[in-house]
C-alpha cells in the first residue's frame, strides 16, 4: 500500500474509535432495559440484558465451534479436481 | 385473449427470441419482457385463467390469488433487476446471448410455476426452471462449471421426476391433480414433499445449492438466487402449510449452514449457505402454518429475494472486477469500489434484520408467529441463527471483501448498470424497512398483517441488543485472534458422498467386475483352444471327414428335428 492512499480507516486509532462507538451502542442498548421492562412472549425475555447475553454467547459459540468443525472438514483447495 | 395471457409466457417468449435478435433488439426485449410481465400480472384479475382440458382433466395454467400473487410479483421485480444487472453483457462477447435467453426463460418458468393451479402445469414449469437455469452455470465455460452443472441438472430434474410420480399417483388415487393442500398422509403426498424438499434444499438434500450457485457467472448467480428455492417455499406453503415436521426441518436449516458459512472461503458460497439458512426461517413459518406465520413466510421470501440479490450482486461486481471472490485474496476494496461497498452494507444490514431495513419487518413476523405458538425451543434456535446471520452475511461478507487487510487490488468501480441494479435493490430494502405497510397489504392475510407493528420498543431494543452484542463478539474474537482466519480450502459437505465416497466405493466393485470378466474371457479362450484343437483333428482325419451311410444322415436329421420339436413345445 502506498502512503498517499492512506485513508481514515487505515489509522488504527480511528478503528479503535469505531470500536468505542460500538461499545457505547452496546451499553445504551442494555441501559434501555433498565428504563423499560420488556414484555415478551416468554418469561425469560424479560431478564435484563437477555438479548445482549444471548447474542454474544450465541455468536461466540457459532464461530468457535465452526473453528473446530474446520479441523474435521477442511481439505486442500483442489480436493475435488 | 390478451386478458388471459400468462405473464410467464411473456418472459419465456422474450427469452426464446433473444438468440435471434440483434444487440439493440436484445436490449429492448431484456427490459421490455420483465416490465410487460409485471404489468400483465398486476392487470390480471384474481381467479383462474387459461383453462385447458387434457385427457378429461382440467389444467389451470394461471391462478392468481393472495398467496401466488405476492410470489409472482417479487419474481417479476427480480427479473427486472436481473436484466438491469446483466445489461453490460450486451456490450461484449457472444456469451451474453445464452445468459440473456436462459435468464428470462428461467424467470418465466418460476413465475409460471407459482401461478400453476394444478400439479401437471407445476411439473412442466418445475422442470423448465431446472433446464433453463443450468445454462447460467455452464456459461462460465470452465470444466468445473460444466461438471457442476451436470450434477445440478441431475438433482433438479430428479426432483421433477418425483413430483410427476407423486402427481400421477395422486391422480390415480383421488382422481384430482389440483394443486391445493396436499398433506403428508398419502404416499403421493410424501413423494411430492420430497420433490419440494430437494428444491428447497432441506438438510442433507441441500448441497446442490452450495455446489452450483458459486460456479455460475457473476450475473448468473444473481439470477439463480431468486427463483428456484423461493418457488419451493411457495410450493410448500401451498401444499404442506401447517405440517409440523417442517418446523423441525426449518429449524435445522437455519442452524447448520451458519457453521459452514463461517469457515467457507468462497464468498459466493458463503452467501449460498446463508441463503439456505434464510430458507430455514421461511420453512419454519410454513410449518407453523398460522395466518401470521404464512404472512411471515411470504414477507420474508419477498424481502429475502431483494437483499440476497443485492448481496450476490455486490459479490458479482467484485468477481467481475477483481477476478476472484475468495476471502483470502480480498480486502481493502472500499477504496476502489466505494459505491459497491455502500450497497453491500445495506444488503448486509437488511439480511441481519437491523431496524429500518427490510429483514427486520419480515423476520420479526416469523419469530412472533413461533412465540405465539409457544415454540420456545424453535424460537431460541431462530434467535441463535439470527446471530449467525449477523456473522456470515452481516460482518464476514462486507468486512473481508471491502475492509480487513488491504490486498492492494486497484480496480475500477462496478459498471454503471450494475450500480443501478444494486441501487434499486438497496432502495427497496430500505423503503420496505422504513415503510412496510405496502408490503404488508400484499400478503396472503393483509388485514392481520396491517395490524402488525414490528416497531415496538420491545422489538427494536431486543434486536439492537442482539446485533450490537454479536458485533461486539466479532470484535473481541477478531482482536484476540480467535476468529478463524480466511484460508484457501475446500470444506466437506454432503456432496462428498456423491463426489468421493460413492465413486471410491465403486472402485472395488468395478475391479471385481472387471476381474470376473477377465476370468470368463480366459475360460472361453482356453475352451475355444481345446475344442478348436479337437475339431481340427476331426476335420483333418477324424470322424467328420469319414464316409458315412446316407441312411445314417437321414436318421441324424430326423433326430435333430425331433429334438427341436420337443424344445419348441416345452
Amino acid at each position: 500500500m502506498n502512503e498517499d492512499d492512506k485513508r481514515w480507516l487505515d489509522h488504527p486509532k480511528n478503528v479503535d474509535k469505531l470500536v468505542y462507538a460500538l461499545a457505547i451502542a452496546c451499553a445504551l442498548s442494555v441501559l434501555a432495559d433498565f428504563v423499560w421492562t420488556r414484555h415478551g412472549h416468554f418469561d425469560f425475555e424479560e431478564i435484563t440484558g437477555f438479548y445482549a447475553v444471548y447474542g454474544f454467547v450465541a455468536y461466540c459459540f457459532i464461530v468457535l465451534s465452526a473453528k473446530q468443525l474446520r479441523r474435521l472438514l477442511k481439505r486442500d483447495e483442489n480436493y475435488y479436481d | 385473449m390478451i386478458d388471459d395471457l400468462s405473464p410467464a409466457l411473456i418472459l419465456i417468449f422474450g427469452g426464446a427470441l433473444m438468440p435471434l435478435l440483434p444487440r439493440n433488439g436484445r436490449n429492448i426485449v431484456l427490459f421490455g419482457a420483465p416490465i410487460a410481465a409485471l404489468a400483465q400480472l398486476c392487470l390480471m384479475e384474481s381467479g383462474n385463467h387459461v383453462l385447458w382440458q387434457v385427457f378429461g382433466h382440467q389444467l389451470i395454467t394461471v391462478r392468481i390469488d393472495s398467496l401466488s400473487f405476492v410470489w409472482a410479483l417479487i419474481f417479476c421485480v427480480a427479473a427486472c433487476i436481473n436484466s438491469l444487472y446483466s445489461q453490460h453483457l450486451r456490450q461484449g462477447a457472444e456469451l451474453g446471448r445464452l445468459q440473456d435467453a436462459s435468464g428470462l426463460i428461467y424467470a418465466g418458468a418460476g413465475v409460471g410455476a407459482v401461478l400453476a393451479g394444478d400439479l401437471l402445469t407445476l411439473f412442466v414449469y418445475w422442470e423448465l426452471t431446472a433446464i433453463s437455469s443450468v445454462f447460467l452455470i455452464w456459461a462460465s465455460r470452465t470444466e468445473t462449471a460444466i461438471k457442476t452443472g451436470i450434477r445440478y441438472l441431475i438433482i433438479q430434474v430428479g426432483s421433477g421426476v418425483l413430483l410427476l410420480a407423486g402427481a400421477l399417483l395422486m391422480l390415480n388415487t383421488t382422481g384430482s391433480i389440483a394443486f391445493d393442500h396436499i398433506g403428508l398422509d398419502s404416499t403421493a403426498g410424501k413423494l411430492i414433499f420430497i420433490a419440494f424438499g430437494i428444491k428447497c434444499a432441506f438438510p442433507l438434500l441441500h448441497n446442490w445449492l452450495q455446489d452450483a450457485y458459486p460456479q455460475a457467472t457473476p450475473t448468473g448467480t444473481v439470477v439463480l438466487s431468486a427463483f428456484t428455492t423461493k418457488l419451493a417455499v411457495y410450493a410448500l406453503a401451498r401444499g404442506f402449510a401447517g405440517e409440523e415436521i417442517l418446523i423441525w426441518i426449518g429449524a435445522t436449516m437455519t442452524a447448520f449452514p451458519i457453521f459452514f458459512a463461517v469457515i467457507e472461503n468462497d464468498l459466493r458460497r458463503v452467501l449460498a449457505y446463508s441463503l439456505n439458512n434464510q430458507l430455514g426461517f421461511m420453512v419454519v413459518a410454513v410449518g407453523i402454518g398460522t395466518d401470521m406465520a404464512i404472512n411471515g413466510a411470504a414477507a420474508h421470501a419477498f424481502c429475502h429475494i431483494l437483499y440476497k440479490a443485492l448481496l450476490f450482486m455486490s459479490m458479482g461486481a467484485v468477481l467481475y472486477r477483481v477476478g476472484t471472490i475468495k476471502a483470502s485474496e480480498l480486502g481493502g476494496l472500499y477504496k476502489s469500489m466505494p459505491k459497491t461497498t455502500f450497497f453491500c452494507i445495506i444488503g448486509a444490514m437488511s439480511i441481519s434484520a437491523f431496524p429500518l431495513f427490510s429483514g427486520f419487518v419480515s423476520k420479526s413476523m416469523i419469530l412472533t408467529a413461533a412465540a405465539e405458538e409457544h415454540l420456545w425451543l424453535v424460537w431460541c434456535v431462530l434467535l441463535m441463527a439470527s446471530a449467525g446471520v449477523m456473522d456470515h452475511s452481516g460482518i464476514k461478507i462486507p468486512f473481508f471483501t471491502f475492509f480487513a487487510h488491504d490486498q492492494g487490488h486497484k480496480v475500477e468501480e462496478a459498471p454503471a448498470n450494475m450500480l443501478w441494479a444494486m441501487g434499486i435493490a438497496a432502495f427497496l430494502c430500505v423503503a420496505i424497512g422504513v415503510y412496510p405497510q405496502p408490503l404488508y397489504a400484499l400478503l396472503p392475510y393483509p388485514e392481520l398483517a396491517l395490524q402488525y407493528n414490528p416497531y415496538t420498543s420491545d422489538h427494536v431494543v431486543a434486536q439492537l441488543q442482539l446485533l450490537f452484542f454479536s458485533a461486539m463478539a466479532f470484535v473481541v474474537l477478531f482482536r484476540t485472534g480467535l476468529y478463524p482466519p480466511e484460508i484457501r480450502s475446500t470444506n466437506l459437505d454432503t456432496d462428498w458422498v456423491y463426489r468421493k465416497l460413492i465413486p471410491a466405493a465403486m472402485v472395488p466393485v468395478l475391479d471385481y467386475t472387471f476381474a470376473l470378466v477377465d476370468r470368463i474371457e480366459d475360460a472361453i479362450d482356453r475352451n475355444v483352444e481345446l475344442w478348436g484343437n479337437w475339431l481340427g483333428v476331426q476335420f483333418s482325419n477324424g470322424f467328420l471327414v469319414r464316409d458315412a451311410n446316407s441312411s445314417v444322415m437321414v436318421l441324424l436329421v430326423i433326430a435333430v428335428f425331433a429334438v427341436s420339436l420337443i424344445w419348441a413345445y416345452i
